[in-house]
C-alpha cells in the first residue's frame, strides 16, 4: 500500500506526527498519477490510442508546481511546530469547475480553456487554509451538464477505474476516478442533479451531496444555481465526513450559504443507528422513462442486483438497531428529471450568458464588426453541443409565451418533490424517517459511447438523485458491492434539511460493520 | 380645431448614494474615476462570483419608498433580466420583477397657481446599474465602473398633464431625494435618470393612446423641452391624418430636438425569472422599525408647518424648506431667539443664504450656528449693536467660530448709546462742516442724512443711529 492509497484521516496523522512528510504524500499521488492517468484532456485529443484506453485522465491541469510549494510549506510549519490545518499534506483535486487563483479554470469547455481564474472558490480556500495540498483540476462534463464526463471538450475524458471501457459517471467523473484510484486522496465536486453521488457510486467511492447553501458557491461556476451543491468524494465516510468539517459554513460571499455554527461530523461519527427510522420506498426501486418511439412515460423495475443491494443493506443497518420502515411514499420521485430538465436549463441558459467573448475566454479569431455577430461566432465556436442544446431549452422553456406552461409548472413540481420528503422526515407524521434508504443510480457504470449522444436518456441516469437537488435536502452515497460485472453499485441515504451527520453516521455504521466483507478488497482494475 | 392633451408617464432611474455597490464591496461612487478602476470580480460578472445584497440600499429603498407614500413590501424579489448588451457583464441584469420592494404611493406637487396635482406611482424597485459604452472612431470602449450601482426605478402612472408638471415632478422629487439623504439627485451627473412615456388625446378623452418614449434627457429644462417638442409633433402628425407609433426617441439637448431611436413594435423577452443567488428580501417589522427610526418631516409638511407655526408667508417657507438643512437651521434659529420668526427668516433669506451660495456649503456646514444667529438678533433688538454691525457680525462669526458677544466684546462693537458720548462727535462734525450747517439750516432738511453718516463714521458705525439723528436735529435747529 502506497501512501497515497491511505485515507485522509491516517495519512494527516502520520504527517503531522512527522511520520512521513508532506512532499513525500505529494510525490506519491504524483507517481499514482504517472503510472495511471495517462495525458490529461486536451483541445486537440487527436487519435485516441490503445494506451489512451487503458488510462484514466481524470486530470486537466495538473498543478504540480503549486502543490509542491504547498506541500514544502506544510513540512515548514509542521518543523517549526505550527498546526497546517486539520487535513494537513493531504493531497485532493478540484473539479476544473471551481476557480483557483492563478490556474486554469475552464468548466470543461473550450469557452474558457484559455481562462485563468484570477481569485480561489471559497471551498477550495478553506481547504488549502486546512492544510490540504491541491493537485490539480480534474474533468467533468462540459459546464457540469452531463452524467458520464464524455461531453469534456477535452479529451480523452475521464474513464472508470474498475473497467477502463466504461464511463466514471459525471458530471464530476474525475473527481471519483482520482479518488478511487488512488491519485488523490479526496476531491471536490459539484452536484446538480447527481454529479457527486453518481460518479461516487460509479467508482465505488463516497459521495455526499450536502444540503443545498451548507457550502459556499463562491468560485463555483455556475450550472443550475438554485441546485447546485459542492461536496466531497472520498474513499470512505470518516474522510468525507473530515472534509464537509473543512468545507462546510457561512461565507460572507455567499447570500444563500446557510449562517448555522460549525458543526463538527466527526463528532458522533461512530455512535450507530440505535432506533433510528430509515425509510425504504418503492418508488425509488423503479425508475420512469420516455418510451424513445411514443414518448409516453413508462416504469421499469430497477436491475434485480441493485434493488437487492438496497435491501441487505437495509437487513443490516436492521441488525445493528436501526427500524426499517417500508413503503414509504414518494409518489413525485418520477418527475424529478422531466422538472429538472426544465428547471436547470433556464438557470444554465442565464448562467451561460456572460460567456460572450467581450471580456474573457474565447472569442472567435475572425475580424468582426457586427456586435451580434462576434457572440454568435464567439459562443457558436467555443461551447459545444451539451451547452447549446441547454441554452435552446433553457430559452424555450422560460419564454414569455411558454414559461406559465413549462417553467412555472416545474416550480410546482418541484416544491411537490419537497413535499414528499417533508412528509416522509417529518417527526409528527406517519414515516418519522432519520433517512431513506435508496440505490444510487438505476444502472451501474454504463459503456462509453453508448448512451452518449442521447441526452434524455443520459439524463435519466440522474433519476433517483435529482430530488434531493430539488428539496435541497443532503444525499450520501456509499458503496455497497459489486454487480455481476465486477462494477461499483452505490447506495443512497437522504435526510431532512441538515442532516449530514445523521447521513455519514449511518453510512460508518454499515460501514464498520462491513470492512472485513470480501468486495471491500478488491481493488480497481488500473491497480490490480 | 380639436383641443388636445398630453398625457406623461415618467420613468425615473434614482442612484442611491450608498458606500458601496449593491452587490459587492466596491465603492458605488466612481465619479471622474478613470474607467475600469472601481470594479472587482464580482460587478464585472467573472465565472463563479456571487452576488451579495448591500443592505444600505435596501433601506434607502424603504425610506424613498415610505417618503412617497408607497407600501413598502415584507417580502420582495430579486429577479433575473436576460439580455445581451457589452456593458452587462452577466448577460443578466439583477433587479425586480413582479415582486417589487414597494408599490403604490404618490407625490404631490404644488403647482404655482395654487393647485396641487398629485402624481401617483406605480411601483419602485431595485437593480443595478449597467456599465458604460462609449462608441469612438468606429471602436465600442466599455467602462464597468458603474456595473453595480445601486439603483431604485420608480414608475409614475400616466398622470401628468403637462411638461411643467413633468419639470415640477422632477424638482419637487430632486428635493426630496436630498431631503432624505439617499441619492445625491444631480441628473447632470446621472444620479436621476428620467424616460418621459408621450402620448395625446383630445382633451375630456379618457383613452391612452400609443405613447412614445423618449430617452436620454438630462436635466429638468431638457425634459420639459423635450416633453413640448415631441408634444408638438404628436399633434401635427395627428392633424395631418398620420398615426403615432410606439418609437423610442433619443433627445439631442443641444439642437432641442428628438430623433428615432428603434422602433418599438415588439416588446422584448426578458426571460425574467428569480435571481437564484439571492434570498428574498425580508421586511419585518423591526427592520422597517429601525429603518424609519430617524424617518424626517417632509418638505411640504414642514412647507405648511412653517406657515402655520412661525407665521411665515408662503414664498419664506417655501424657500427655507427648499433644502432640508436649510429648513433645520431656520427652526433652530427661530427656536433660539424666540422673537418674530420673520426677523429669522429674513436675516436668513438675504444674508445667510448668500454667505451659503458664496461658499457653496449646506446650511449645517456653517460655523455660524443658530444660536449665533439667534445671538445676533437679540443683541439687535436690545440695541446693544446697530443693525449694520449685526449684518457684519455674521461674516465675523462665520470665520472666527467665535461667539457674538465674543466679538462684539473684543473688538468694542457695541453699540454706544451714552448721549454725551454722541453728542460730543455730532457737535464736532458740526463745527468742522460750517458749509453744509448753513444749507441744511437754510432748508435742506435732507442733509441730515448726510450728518448722520459722517457721525456713524467718526464712531466707526458703533452709534446708535436714531439717537445721533435726534441729537443732529436738535443742534441743527440753534
Amino acid at each position: 500500500m502506497q501512501l497515497c492509497d491511505l485515507s485522509a484521516l491516517e495519512l494527516t496523522i502520520k504527517i503531522r506526527q512527522r511520520e512521513v512528510s508532506a512532499v513525500e504524500a505529494l510525490d506519491s499521488s504524483l507517481e499514482r498519477i504517472r503510472a495511471v492517468d495517462g495525458r490529461p484532456g486536451s483541445l486537440k485529443p487527436g487519435q485516441l490510442t490503445a494506451e489512451d484506453q487503458k488510462t484514466l485522465h481524470a486530470f486537466i491541469t495538473l498543478t504540480e508546481e503549486r502543490a509542491r510549494r504547498q506541500a514544502e510549506n506544510v513540512d515548514q510549519q509542521l518543523a517549526a511546530g505550527e498546526d497546517p490545518g486539520p487535513l494537513a499534506g493531504v493531497p485532493f483535486t478540484v473539479k476544473d469547475l471551481f476557480c483557483v487563483q492563478g490556474t486554469p479554470t475552464t468548466a470543461a469547455s473550450r469557452i474558457l480553456a484559455n481562462f485563468v481564474a484570477p481569485y480561489t472558490a471559497t471551498p477550495i480556500a478553506r481547504m488549502e487554509a486546512a492544510g490540504a495540498i491541491m493537485l490539480g483540476k480534474v474533468n467533468l462534463d462540459e459546464f457540469a451538464y452531463g452524467s458520464s464526463t464524455e461531453s469534456s471538450a477535452f479529451q480523452p475524458a475521464a474513464r472508470n477505474p474498475w473497467n477502463t471501457s466504461r464511463v466514471p459517471g459525471g458530471s464530476s467523473g474525475g473527481s471519483a476516478v482520482s479518488v478511487a484510484a488512488g491519485e488523490a486522496v479526496l476531491s471536490i465536486g459539484t452536484d446538480t442533479a447527481g454529479s457527486i453521488r453518481q460518479p461516487a457510486a460509479f467508482c465505488g467511492m463516497v459521495g455526499l451531496k450536502p444540503t443545498y447553501g451548507r457550502v459556499s458557491r463562491y468560485g463555483l461556476i455556475a450550472f443550475g444555481s438554485s441546485l447546485d451543491c459542492p461536496g466531497p468524494i472520498a474513499r470512505n465516510v470518516s474522510d468525507t465526513a473530515a472534509m464537509l468539517n473543512i468545507i462546510a459554513g457561512p461565507d460572507s460571499r455567499d447570500n444563500t450559504a446557510v449562517t448555522l455554527p460549525p458543526e463538527d461530523f466527526l463528532e458522533k461519527l461512530e455512535s450507530g443507528v440505535k432506533g433510528m427510522r430509515i425509510g425504504l420506498s418503492p418508488d425509488y426501486f423503479r425508475i420512469a422513462i420516455p418510451d424513445p418511439q411514443t414518448g409516453e412515460y413508462c416504469q421499469q423495475p430497477l436491475p434485480e442486483e441493485i434493488e437487492t443491494r438496497v435491501r441487505q443493506t437495509a437487513e443490516l443497518l436492521a441488525s445493528l438497531g436501526a427500524i426499517i420502515v417500508d413503503d414509504v411514499p414518494m409518489p413525485n420521485t418520477r418527475y424529478g428529471i422531466p422538472a429538472f430538465f426544465v428547471i436547470s436549463r433556464v438557470e444554465a441558459a442565464s448562467n451561460l450568458h456572460r460567456f460572450d467573448g467581450v471580456k474573457y475566454g474565447y472569442r472567435t479569431p475572425q475580424k468582426m464588426t457586427d456586435l451580434n455577430k462576434m457572440y454568435r461566432l464567439s459562443r457558436g465556436e467555443g461551447f459545444g453541443l451539451q451547452p447549446k442544446l441547454r441554452i435552446l431549452m433553457g430559452m424555450y422553456v422560460s419564454a414569455a409565451q411558454y414559461s406559465e406552461q413549462y417553467y412555472q409548472r416545474a416550480l410546482k413540481v418541484r416544491a411537490m418533490i419537497r413535499r414528499d420528503f417533508e412528509q416522509a422526515f417529518d417527526k409528527a407524521g406517519k414515516y418519522q424517517l432519520d433517512a431513506l434508504l435508496t440505490p444510487t443510480t438505476p444502472t451501474t457504470a454504463f459503456s462509453i459511447g453508448d448512451i452518449y449522444g442521447d441526452s434524455v436518456l443520459m439524463q435519466f441516469a440522474d433519476q433517483l438523485t435529482v430530488p434531493a437537488n430539488h428539496a435541497g435536502i443532503p444525499g450520501l452515497s456509499i458503496p455497497a458491492g459489486f454487480d455481476g460485472q465486477g462494477l461499483p453499485i452505490g447506495v443512497q441515504l437522504l435526510g431532512p434539511d441538515f442532516s449530514e451527520a445523521s447521513l455519514l453516521r449511518i453510512g460508518r455504521a454499515y460501514e464498520m460493520a462491513t470492512t472485513e466483507e470480501a468486495w471491500r478488497q478488491i481493488k480497481p482494475q488500473v491497480l490490480r | 380645431m380639436t383641443e388636445y392633451e398630453v398625457v406623461i408617464g415618467l420613468e425615473t432611474h434614482i442612484q442611491l448614494n450608498t458606500q458601496t455597490k449593491i452587490f459587492c464591496s466596491c465603492k458605488a461612487d466612481s465619479w471622474e474615476q478613470p474607467p475600469n478602476t472601481n470594479i472587482c470580480p464580482v460587478c464585472t460578472g467573472l465565472p463563479g462570483v456571487l452576488p451579495v445584497p448591500n443592505e444600505a440600499a435596501v433601506e434607502k429603498a424603504v425610506i424613498l419608498a415610505t417618503a412617497m407614500h408607497a407600501e413598502p413590501q415584507s417580502l420582495s424579489f430579486f429577479d433575473r433580466k436576460n439580455y445581451f448588451y457589452p456593458d452587462l457583464p452577466k448577460g443578466y441584469q439583477i433587479t425586480q420583477y413582479d415582486r417589487p420592494i414597494a408599490v403604490g404611493g404618490y407625490l404631490d406637487l404644488p403647482m404655482p397657481d395654487g393647485r396641487t396635482r398629485r402624481v401617483t406611482i406605480n411601483k419602485l424597485h431595485l437593480e443595478e446599474d449597467a456599465g458604460k459604452t462609449k462608441n469612438e472612431k468606429g471602436k465600442r470602449y466599455i467602462d464597468f465602473n458603474r456595473c453595480g450601482v445601486p439603483l431604485v426605478e420608480m414608475v409614475t402612472n400616466p398622470d401628468i398633464r403637462s411638461a411643467d408638471e413633468a419639470a415640477q415632478y422632477l424638482t419637487r422629487l430632486r428635493q426630496l431625494l436630498r431631503w432624505l439623504g439617499i441619492s445625491e439627485a444631480d441628473m447632470e451627473k446621472g444620479h436621476l435618470r428620467c424616460d418621459a412615456n408621450v402620448s395625446i388625446r383630445p382633451k375630456g378623452s379618457a383613452e391612452l393612446n400609443t405613447k412614445t418614449e423618449i430617452k436620454n434627457v438630462n436635466s429638468i429644462d431638457a425634459v420639459r423641452s423635450a416633453i413640448l417638442v415631441e408634444t408638438e409633433r404628436q399633434i401635427r402628425e395627428v392633424e395631418s391624418g398620420g398615426e403615432i407609433k410606439p418609437w423610442t426617441l433619443d433627445w439631442d439637448d443641444n439642437r432641442k430636438s428628438l430623433h428615432k431611436m428603434r422602433s418599438k413594435e415588439t416588446e422584448a423577452d426578458y426571460r425574467y425569472f428569480r435571481e437564484p443567488d439571492l434570498l428574498p428580501v425580508h421586511l419585518d417589522d423591526d427592520w422597517k422599525e429601525r429603518i424609519l427610526a430617524d424617518f424626517p418631516e417632509l418638505p411640504l409638511a414642514r412647507r405648511q408647518r412653517f406657515m402655520d407655526t412661525y407665521a411665515l408667508p408662503e414664498y419664506d417657507a417655501e424657500v427655507l424648506t427648499s433644502e432640508r438643512s436649510l429648513s433645520e437651521y431656520f427652526e433652530a434659529a427661530a427656536q433660539a431667539y424666540g422673537g418674530d420668526a420673520k426677523q429669522v427668516s429674513n436675516w436668513l433669506m438675504n444674508d445667510v443664504m448668500r454667505m451659503l451660495n458664496d461658499a457653496n456649503i449646506p446650511a449645517s456646514q456653517l460655523r455660524l450656528r443658530p444660536e449665533h444667529l439667534a445671538e445676533i438678533l437679540k443683541l439687535v433688538d436690545a440695541k446693544a449693536i446697530n443693525n449694520a454691525i449685526g449684518k457684519k457680525l455674521l461674516k465675523k462669526v462665520e470665520k472666527s467660530g467665535k461667539s457674538p458677544a465674543e466679538i462684539v466684546e473684543a473688538e468694542g462693537l457695541a453699540q454706544v448709546s451714552d448721549d454725551s458720548a454722541i453728542r460730543e462727535i455730532c457737535q464736532k462734525i458740526i463745527d468742522s462742516n460750517p458749509a453744509e450747517v448753513e444749507s441744511c439750516r437754510s432748508g435742506k432738511e435732507s442733509l441730515i442724512g448726510w450728518f448722520v453718516g459722517q457721525v456713524m463714521r467718526e464712531m466707526r458705525g458703533k452709534a446708535d443711529p436714531q439717537m445721533a439723528r435726534q441729537i443732529l436735529s436738535e443742534l441743527l435747529k440753534q
